[in-house]
């Protein structure tokens, strides 16, 4: 079947798709858009988390069908997201119409951040800025699902106390880092979200 | 396969009746696992998302009617006032992720012993509201939940709704897991105190093969409080009492031994539950103008 839905913000179809196949096979295997993590395929890992409609959901458990028409955000279009969200939409978020990313500079999207090494930055989404600030990556597979997360968190919920924070990302695991430094990697970017309000 | 995208319910229903072994998906996170898996390969899937109503409630004078698909994080965000049991319930449910696509609908469409939902919606009690081309019946939760995974629904028929009585007093909703998110429950309980009818209804999950009342515990429990006149001294339950309900509780109880836990660990627990519950659901009623919300 044909499945036609807006991925970051831009009009997409998929076609032959088959009709048990998860989002997130679509997203990774169709768009070539493997930001996304596969891991569990059950939603108990969080590594395949994505915007649905603005939802925070587990790709992996969507059916493909179900998109049609609706709107998806993943990891590639994150920091184009926040920034929109920043300049067209302050506080708030926006995944439809002209806006977005394209689907080729989604999958050609890289971090580059400005840690004096990678030579010209790419723009980051604070909350990835601050995960590599606070050394929160290390082997780095669930950290999209956990952007997409903490993301949605700072959207809705500006300064989250700490029980908010783990609230929130607890569908998403993590087996190197221990969670530490994710959390204050979350900390981190709700600091700054609230000195750039407040400047 | 096929996927089937009705846009309303009548059409839902009139592909249902044609095909009756349609696998009705709606947050899909009971279904997508057992696809992934290869565990299911249903001929025809039947897509509930384009059915904005499923996804609505309304409040009534008794009862609030619950669309199937209404997410556990909008019960536990709108409803905790009139359903604090399943909000309490709702917020034990895996992740953020999945309470953001899962509902009520779906728990009772697979009727896992281990749905969160079920020990709750059975203190609380309500109606299933079950739907097919042929009518509409409301199938009470004490007669909806028929053996492991099975439930009272014919093949033509979907849930429309759920009609759960609002909440007359305080509930309170209990469950054992390894931690406090992403876990199927070793086993939970639910209990609800009715006020108004001066009854006490209780849910027993993950403790026998299909989500139990603890009845013994129930009438024990009515005839003592009504003797000692609890309901209207407001005094402390007294310890004798607790323990009995609790032994009762315990003993209504069928439980497995599996990988989360024994049957005899289960009966100890849900023993346990009961007894901390009452106290907790107690504390609440003699407390004048205290909240009835869960702590969700």
């Amino acid at each position: 079947m044909r499945v036609n839905f807006t991925v970051n913000g831009r009009q997409q179809e998929a076609d032959d798709v088959w009709e048990g196949e998860s989002l997130l096979y679509v997203l990774r295997e169709r768009m070539g858009l493997p930001g996304s993590k596969n891991a569990c395929e059950q939603g108990e890992c969080g590594s395949c988390t994505v915007r649905l409609d603005g939802v925070p959901v587990c790709a992996c458990l969507v059916a493909a069908g179900q998109v049609e028409g609706r709107e998806v955000v993943t990891v590639e279009g994150l920091a184009d997201y926040a920034k929109h969200r920043e300049d067209a939409h302050p506080g708030g978020g926006c995944a439809a119409g002209s806006c977005g990313t394209t689907l080729d500079a989604a999958k050609r999207w890289q971090s580059r951040p400005t840690d004096g090494q990678a030579g010209e930055a790419a723009p980051l989404s604070p909350i990835q800025q601050a995960f590599i600030d606070a050394g929160a990556v290390q082997c780095g597979f669930c950290t999209p699902g956990l952007l997409v997360a903490a993301d949605e968190l700072l959207e809705n919920t500006p300064s989250p106390s700490d029980q908010d924070i783990r609230e929130a990302l607890s569908g998403n695991l993590c087996r190197c880092t221990g969670y530490e430094k994710i959390l204050d990697a979350v900390r981190l970017a709700a600091a700054r979200q609230e000195e750039a309000v407040q400047s | 396969m096929d996927f089937l995208r009705p846009a309303s319910w009548e059409e839902a229903l009139a592909a249902k009746a044609e095909h009756p072994t349609a696998v009705p998906i709606a947050g899909g996170t009971d279904v997508m696992v057992e696809i992934n898996f290869d565990h299911r390969r249903p001929e025809y899937l039947l897509d509930l998302n384009r059915i904005g109503e499923l996804s609505e409630w309304e409040v009534g004078q008794e009862s609030v009617r619950l669309g199937a698909s209404v997410p556990y994080s909008s019960i536990m965000e709108h409803l905790r006032a009139e359903l604090p049991g399943l909000a309490l319930a709702s917020h034990t449910v895996a992740s953020p992720q999945i309470r953001n696509r899962g509902g009520v609908g779906g728990n009772l469409g697979t009727a896992s012993p281990a749905g969160d939902a079920h020990p709750a919606l059975l203190a609380a009690d309500c109606e299933v509201e079950a739907e097919s081309v042929r009518g509409t019946r409301l199938i009470p939760i004490d007669a909806f939940y028929t053996g492991v995974k099975r439930n009272a629904l014919e093949p033509d028929e979907l849930i429309r709704a759920v009609h759960i009585r609002k909440a007359d007093g305080p509930q309170q909703y209990s469950k054992v897991g390894t931690r406090n998110a992403m876990v199927i429950a070793v086993c939970a309980f639910g209990i609800a105190l009715h006020p108004e009818t001066r009854t006490v209804r209780t849910g027993i999950g993950s403790a026998a093969p299909t989500p139990v009342r603890a009845k013994a515990a129930e009438d024990f429990l009515n005839a003592a409080l009504e003797e000692g006149g609890f309901w209207e001294n407001g005094k402390i339950i007294t310890p004798a009492i607790a323990k009995q309900f609790a032994a009762l509780a315990s003993g209504a109880c069928n439980p497995i031994d599996d990988v989360r836990g024994t049957a005899k660990y289960r009966r100890h627990a849900v023993g346990i539950m009961a007894r901390r519950t009452l106290g907790w659901t107690w504390e609440q009623y003699r407390g004048a103008g205290r909240t009835l919300e869960g702590a969700a």
